[in-house]
């Protein structure tokens, strides 16, 4: 073993990477009850495709942009196709940089897969992938440098302890502007869309929440105090999401609701993000308490408007990521973080540094999605036609069917393969 | 009376509704079907194994209608059911020789026509 690594801090961030890895395909479940039966296994497959073109694009570039030295905008190139990326401990922990590299590579793929939340159902699976390619790099690793690899904000006293700023923040904020870059679904505003499957986005939203104790427990890249109070603030404030989304529902329809008890799993999960190692476990309550108001707000004012954001990323993580990283601002406490005080303990500049990043990160990640998307549009179409969008993109992108009976499938022999009817996909 | 069935694509099950609510045709059913009709076989591979699928989802549609409603019935099938292309569908009028309204025990015309609650 190397010098200079904790054995003990090196097997609980071996349990936290699986964790989080965990949780693009939770996320994937999540997302797919939310979508029509017809869309499944698109929908599913946009987080496979986060894991595939995500780890690809972090391994060569993004993890070293993210990472690689102190420059205020953006990391170096020494760490490219994992230059030096081997088992000496990562500078500030105590264990090896591969597992570091690993660690931030699921954070990058889940934060692509949640965007695919507001272009589900209608965007072309190839145009998706590229986007995802580019966007890993563009917007995610430089957000990531920028919050954790030693950019502006963090050298600036900016704390974001497990990723308000470059998971959540980024993510919702993209997710606004690729939903009105692709533009809505055919039927948005005029028929019901509903989800089809309640149970899968439950489940999706419990295993997410199981996976985001690596997610906040692992970003102290220790076992020490930080990583033990982010764990545990993981329980707490969720929790307390739950039961004021709880009161909201029968407030507002007289029976509490399965998918809003989902949502607001995510959403007290994603306040607690930047804030899990910085809050006392009772502030931490009253955050998640807090988090669950505009959230909801947002949710129900969104269905309202012509913005087709599919499946609510802002409202999820970007309303309740800029709420979480605020309220450091206010209530973070030195004798609980052993790092710096918020407002409400005399620290009125610790407010001043989360309300920075509060602004830098959703206006980055906007305009850089908004034209990284227009660009990809120029070259290729983004979305599928009318006709294929009806039929759904499961037979359309894949060829495939998530509740296929089998009834009539006759079985094509190799030989007949290529003498068979026109794919579906190529109807002309 | 005539017993009018409608079968069409489900993406268009909702148009098909929409059509039927502004025709003031108030009484019918709908059930998921699977049929064919000489449309474009999809081919679909799952693990390797390639086949085509010969039954595509329908929604068939059944409505119970006197006969100053039938063309109104058939039209409004049609205008939501259409997309122009192959597989959008087909339209059944059958003769109808009897109806009883459980709840009343109204029979034939008035069994078919909605009352005011």
């Amino acid at each position: 073993m190397n010098a200079g690594i904790d054995t003990g801090d090196t097997a609980w961030m071996l349990i936290a990477t699986a964790l989080v890895l965990m949780m693009t395909p939770a996320l994937g479940l999540f997302y797919a009850g939310l979508v029509r039966s017809k869309n499944t296994l698109n929908t599913f497959m946009m987080s496979i495709a986060a894991i595939a073109v995500a780890t690809v694009t972090w391994a060569a570039v993004g993890y070293s942009l993210a990472f690689d030295g102190g420059g205020a905008l953006i990391g170096g190139l020494g760490n490219a196709f994992m230059q030096g990326v081997d088992f000496a401990p990562r500078e500030g922990t105590a264990i090896p940089e591969l597992v570091f590299f690993a660690f931030q590579a699921t954070f990058c793929i889940i934060t692509v897969a949640l965007i695919s939340g507001a272009v589900v159902e209608r965007m072309r699976f190839g145009a998706f992938l590229v986007f995802a390619a580019l966007w890993s790099v563009l917007v995610y690793a430089v957000l990531a440098h920028w919050a954790f690899g030693g950019g502006w904000l963090i050298s600036g006293g900016t704390l974001d302890f497990a990723g308000g700023v470059p998971v959540e923040m980024a993510s919702g904020f993209s997710a606004l502007a690729a939903a009105l870059v692709v533009g809505a679904r055919k039927e948005w505003g005029r028929q019901a869309l509903l989800p089809h499957n309640a149970v899968y986005v439950l489940l999706g939203a419990g295993l997410l929440w199981f996976g985001w104790f690596g997610f906040n427990g692992g970003s102290g890249f220790s076992t020490g105090q930080n990583s033990v109070l982010a764990f545990t603030n993981t329980l707490l404030c969720p929790a307390c999401t739950l039961v004021v989304w709880f009161a909201l529902d029968l407030i507002r329809g007289r029976k509490v609701t399965a998918i809003g008890a989902a949502t607001a799993i995510i959403v007290g999960c994603v306040a607690i993000t930047p804030a899990g190692g910085y809050v006392s476990p009772g502030w931490a309550m009253l955050l998640g308490a807090l988090a669950a108001l505009p959230s909801y707000a947002i949710i129900v004012w969104r269905t309202r408007t012509r913005v087709d954001e599919t499946l609510d990323v802002l409202a999820a993580h970007g309303t309740a990521g800029f709420f979480g990283i605020l309220f450091i601002g206010f209530f973070a406490q030195a004798n609980w973080n052993g790092v710096s005080d918020g407002l409400f303990y005399g620290n009125a500049a610790q407010l001043g540094d989360q309300a920075l990043a509060a602004l830098a990160a959703p206006i980055y990640a906007f305009v850089v999605t908004f034209v990284l998307l227009k660009l990809i549009g120029a070259v290729m179409p983004l979305r599928a036609t009318d006709r294929e969008e009806a039929m759904g993109m499961d037979v359309v992108q894949h060829g495939e069917e998530a509740y296929v009976t089998g009834e009539g499938a006759i079985l094509l022999l190799p030989d007949d393969v290529g003498k068979a009817a026109v794919p579906v996909a190529d109807p002309g | 009376m005539k017993l009018v069935i409608g079968i069409v694509r489900p993406e268009q099950a909702n148009q098909v509704l929409e059509a039927l609510h502004r025709a003031e045709v108030r009484g019918f059913s709908m059930s998921r079907v699977q049929g064919h009709g000489g449309e474009v076989e999809r081919v679909e591979t799952y693990r390797g194994t390639t086949v085509q699928m010969g039954l595509s989802e329908k929604v068939r549609f059944e409505v119970a209608v006197s006969d100053s409603f039938v063309d109104k019935a058939v039209s409004a099938i049609c205008e939501g059911g259409r997309t122009g292309e192959v597989g959008d569908g087909k339209i059944f009028v059958v003769p109808l020789d009897h109806a009883v309204r459980i709840r009343t025990g109204d029979t034939d015309e008035g069994a078919v026509t909605p009352v005011s609650r």
